[in-house]
Parts: C-alpha cells; structure tokens; sequence
C-alpha cells in the first residue's frame, strides 16, 4: 500500500491475505485517478449533467431560519450515494472489472449501485439481507429494473452487516473480474478515504454556497453518522476551520438499551468488516444487533474517520432517538414541504435542539436524502 | 522444541494432517468428544476454530458451526477450557488456534491465555501479512507461534514479510475463495515454490480438502501437510464418523502412499 490508511489507530487493511492484492490494485487504481485530468472531467460531467449537481443550499423558511439545509435529497438517485458509486464506478471500469457487487440495507445503495451498473454497463450483484429484502420490497424492484441481480442473505441477523459479509466472500474468490462497491467511508483501506473523496463534493459545494448566501462560514455542521459516508463528505473541507462538527448517531429506543445504533456513544474499539473502528459487542469481541428506525443508520460499527475525528475531539457525537428524528421528518414536511430520509431527520433533529439553544448562530444540515422510501414506515408510525 | 518442530521431525517426511473443529459445536460437550475422534482418528495437529460472530474468510460450513456454538451460548472462556482439557489428554499433538481479530483484541490477555491453555499457534483471518506485526509480536512474548495465510496471488514481498514474522507452518490457499471452497483437486505447486524460496515456515495446503486423492494432491504439490477443515465440520453435524474419516484421509500421508 502507498498510503497508510490510518487515521490515528483506527482504519488499516484487516482482510484475509487472498484480498489484500485487490485492495493495493483499487488504491494505486484510486491514486492514479486522482491525478488523471481526464478522470476528474468525466466524473464532474457525471455528477453535473447526470446526477444533478451542484445540489442547493436551501434556508429554512418556517423552521427556525438559521438552518441551511444541504439538499443532497435532491440527487439523482434520492441521496448523496449517487457522488461516490459513480467515482467508484469509474474506478472499476478504468481497472478492467466486468462485474459490479454491493451491499445494501435498507436499499439505497443498492439502487445507487444498479444506477452505476446500468449506466456504465457492469453486470451488477447486490447482496441484501433476507429480512431487508421483506421490509423493502420496492427498492428491491427497482434495482432489478435497472438490471440489477438482487441475493439474499439468508445468514446471521440477515440484514445490512450479513450483507456485507457475504460481498466480502463473494469478492475473496471474484476480485479478478470484480469491484466491491462499498457503500460508505468504512471497511478497508482505501475505502474509507476513497468514499471520503468523491463525498468531498458535498463540502465543497456547501461552503461554497454558505459564503455566498451568509458572508460567512457556518458555526456548527451537522450529519447523521451510520457508516458516515455523508457525515464525512460534508465535514472534509471544513477540518481545518473554526467551525463545528456535529455527527448524530441513531439513538433508536434510548441509549441506555441495546436498541440503538450509537457505535460511537456505546461502542468500543474493534476490529470489523476490514478496519480498527468503534463497534457494538459484547464481552467477547462479537458483535452486537443494533436497532434504528431507519435501516440506512443501523450498523454496528463506523467509518474509522470518525472514530478518530471523536478521539481527537476534533468533532462531537450525540444521539437522536427514533421518537425525535421521526418529529423532526414531520416538522420538515409540515413546515418546509420537505420530505427527507429517516437518516437526515436524525441530523435535523439535533439541529432543531440547537437552534432553539443558541438562535444566534448558522447550523448548516446535511440533508442526505429523501424520504419517499419511508413514507410508507411513516405512515404506519404517526398513524 | 516445538510441538511443530517435534511433529515434523516425527514425521520424517511423511504429510502431517491437520483436523480442524469449530470450538463449542454444536456444545462443549459434544466438541470435546470430537476433538479426541480427530485424534484418535491420527490427526497429526488440531486446528480449533473460537467462534465469531461475522467469520467474513468463512464458508457457509464454518459460519453455521460458529453460529452453532454461539447459539448454543459458548464463550471464548469455554474455547479456553476446552484447549486445556485437550491438552491435558494429548500432550504432543500441536494445537492450533484460527479466530478473528475482534475475538483476540476483545481479551486482555488474549494470547497469554490461550498458551496457558496450552495452544501453540494462532491464525487470526482477518489480519494480513500487512497488519501482523503487533499481533505476531505479542504472540512471541505469550509463547505462542504465529501463523499467516499465502495465497497463490500473494506477491513475493509479502511472502518475505510472512518468512520474517511467522513459525509453526505456513497456511496456503491455492484457490481464491473462503474456507471449504472446492479447489477441484488442483494445488499449486507454484506456490509451494516460492513459500520455500522465501523461507517460510512449511507449507501445508489448507481450503478444499476433502477425499484422500486430495490430500495426495497437495503433498505432491510439494506441501508438508494439509488441513481439513468443512468436510470434517460438515461430517460431524451430521454425526458421522469422525475418527474413521479422519483416518481415511491421513492414510494416504505416508510418502511411499497412492490415493485409491
């Protein structure tokens, strides 16, 4: 490897020896790109005139009005996934791979992957756990109309880390002809910095558009952490300035249960799915079942970045509840005309705890995505 | 000398066959048992697996014989026990130890532990060559003998590192694929090769490891032994005989032996 793909102790490259040469391959693939003027053109032509982008920073009007909302909602796509599979997707075709695998959750990788896979012409597998391909029927129609082979995963918990799992597997023995398309800024070195960089977008255009709108920059971002990908992406060009960084872990039932998804609030370290992190476990090293109302939160363990952007004290973690991220969804329908992600309203929950302690101050949301995924889990929940 | 060393010396050439057992399948009564077929069958060394939660190396064999064990709510403490109450019944047959690394980094100790139990080696899956040395280094100072995966697309850097880092034997892997991946009877005599170039410890062929004639496939690869590890593990879920397949496989070890 080139890089070391630390961030202080957390990160690394924890994968079964027979994987290792697949990762040195994606990293120089990923570092050669980089400085590949040619790279960089097609994939901002990409995200411009196919995905949508720039994205808009929207202020609220009826929610207290120093919140901006960076509406990532609005990608092609429904969320920021869409800016990184397709970096991604370049990558696997620059390397020669054929054949595209991914994991999902609740779905929406899934669907951002088909997209790639559809669009660039990659033979596409998405492996979802078996009790995720129950709750989300309809995204699982949607990647097979985008040609996507949608497998169950019939082992462990059957959700989202199974998935991940057996995409690991699956890739031990295909990583010839094959990209694991990882969904956020977690797993192996150089996932976590790869995904950090095609989220960079997210940051970058956001800056750009507060300084426009504000004079300024914000005092405090703010984004719902599950692996952290859109947390990442919108904190990455603010590291280095006097601004806060705030990730909202899904607090589910309460963190003093175990229903909830607080890797870092109530995790320790560990070593999972390729990288030293946070995680959920036992005594013992195994790992924990988490709970989240939204499927895209609930993961046991975290992107390493922010593990250590935690240590460091360089960011704050705090937790939102099923009961408040699903007040916050409600009081952006009814007050914006937004309908977001269960994921975002986690952020915007927090938001809206802060803006009433400190009116005086910008808070700028990472409105990850939308919501027409959960309006059908809405409807049962504010019934 | 090691139990390894003593065991290849013993051997005299012959091909040393490795059983391997999940820990705690389907309880700890019942893996006990197993591990003194194994034995008593003329397994040369037992690797035992510690179960965990999310065995990503790990086919679907090995993942339902941990998800056996941690059903049958097994800890990493009874893992313990079971190796001590092994070694306490044989005490020259090498004991080796394949978890993963959340199961190691959780235990304090982890190492220290399980040589007092009275493991002598450990293969941790999910820690390549790259990221081995504060593991294998705390295995040195514990008395336990660390042990590391070459695959056939393992470049010869990293076999160097593995020479430098590793003892009791060198875990080859000539398919790519998880554990009880069908490698068709085909074992890389390439890269039995290099792991001698390089100096690594000897090569015993693991993934793939099912009749006799592949077991002679792999010592004519040039291997100093192999590892069965699903076909026993699925044999023994389904309560077949252990001791006999074992023995049925180790028979055709000897130099001068043809598969039938």
């Amino acid at each position: 490897m080139r890089l070391d793909g630390r961030f202080g102790r957390f990160g690394g490259c924890y994968v079964p020896e027979i994987l290792v040469p697949a990762l040195e391959q994606l990293e120089s693939a990923f570092l050669e790109a980089q400085d590949d003027p040619a790279f960089s053109a097609e994939l901002n032509a990409l995200l411009a005139d196919y995905a949508g982008r720039p994205t808009p920073l929207t202020r609220c009007r009826n929610l207290p009005a120093n919140i901006y909302l960076k509406r990532e909602d609005l990608l092609h796509g429904g969320a920021h996934k869409t800016n990184q599979v397709l970096g991604q997707g370049l990558l696997a075709r620059r390397m020669g791979k054929t054949r595209l695998i991914a994991e999902t959750g609740a779905g929406q990788h899934g669907v951002a992957t088909a997209i790639v896979g559809a669009l660039l012409g990659f033979e596409t597998v998405i492996y979802m756990g078996s009790e995720d391909v129950d709750r989300q029927k309809l995204n699982v129609f949607r990647m097979q109309l985008m040609g996507a082979e949608v497998i169950p995963v019939e082992s462990g918990g059957r959700t989202l880390k199974d998935a991940i799992n057996e995409a690991l597997r699956d890739w031990s023995a295909s990583f010839e002809n094959t990209h694991y398309l990882l969904g956020t800024a977690a797993g192996p070195h150089p996932f976590p910095t790869m995904v950090r960089e095609f989220q960079r977008v997210i940051g970058r255009e956001a800056r750009g558009q507060i300084i426009e709108q504000l004079g300024r920059l914000p005092d405090a971002l703010i984004a719902c952490v599950g692996g952290g990908s859109n947390a990442i992406g919108l904190f990455a060009d603010f590291l280095d300035d006097d601004v806060r960084l705030i990730g909202v872990e899904p607090a589910g039932r309460g963190l003093d249960g175990s229903d909830h998804g607080a890797t870092l609030l109530r995790g320790r370290p560990g070593v999972i799915h390729g990288s030293e992190t946070c995680v959920l476990q036992d005594e013992d090293g195994q790992i924990t079942d988490t709970w989240s109302v939204s499927a895209g939160l609930d993961y046991p363990a975290v992107g390493p970045q922010h593990a250590y952007l935690k240590e460091s004290g360089r960011a704050q973690y705090v937790g939102a509840t099923d009961a408040e991220a699903l007040a916050a969804f409600k009081a952006l329908a009814e007050g914006e005309g937004i309908l977001c992600a269960f994921e975002s309203a986690h952020a915007l929950a927090h938001a809206l705890e802060l803006a009433e302690q400190e009116p005086d101050i910008a808070i700028l949301v990472g409105l990850s995505g939308r919501g027409d995924k959960d309006v059908e889990q809405a409807q049962a929940l504010l019934a | 000398m090691s139990r390894y060393a003593a065991m290849f010396d013993r051997l005299d050439g012959d091909g040393a066959f490795g059983a391997f057992l999940m820990l705690g399948d389907p309880d700890l009564e019942t893996s006990a048992r197993l591990l003194d077929d194994a034995v008593v069958g003329g397994a040369d060394m037992i690797e035992v697996g510690i179960p965990f939660s999310d065995p990503v190396a790990d086919g679907p064999v090995i993942q339902a014989a941990a998800q056996r064990a941690l059903a049958a709510g097994v800890r990493v403490a009874d893992c313990l026990e079971l190796i001590a109450a092994l070694r306490a019944r044989h005490s020259d047959v090498p004991i080796g130890i394949l978890t993963y690394a959340n199961i190691v980094r959780a235990r304090a100790g982890f190492m220290r532990d399980a040589a007092e139990a009275g493991a002598d080696s450990l293969l941790i899956a999910d820690v390549p060559a790259l990221e081995a040395e504060p593991f294998t280094r705390e295995m040195e100072q514990a008395g336990i003998e660390p042990v590391l995966i070459a695959a056939a697309n393992t470049p010869d850097a990293a076999l160097a590192r593995i020479a430098s880092l590793s003892k009791a034997y060198t875990y080859c892997v000539s398919r790519a694929g998880i554990t009880g991946t069908h490698a068709a009877g085909e074992f890389d005599a390439g890269l039995i090769d290099r792991v001698k170039q390089a100096g690594a410890p000897p090569p015993i062929f693991g993934f793939g490891i099912s009749k006799p004639e592949h077991v002679r496939a792999a010592l004519d690869a040039g291997a100093r032994g192999v590892i069965c590890g699903s076909a026993i593990v699925d044999l023994a879920s389904r309560h077949g005989d252990v001791a006999r397949f074992v023995q049925s496989l180790k028979a055709v070890t000897r130099n001068d032996s043809v598969a039938e």
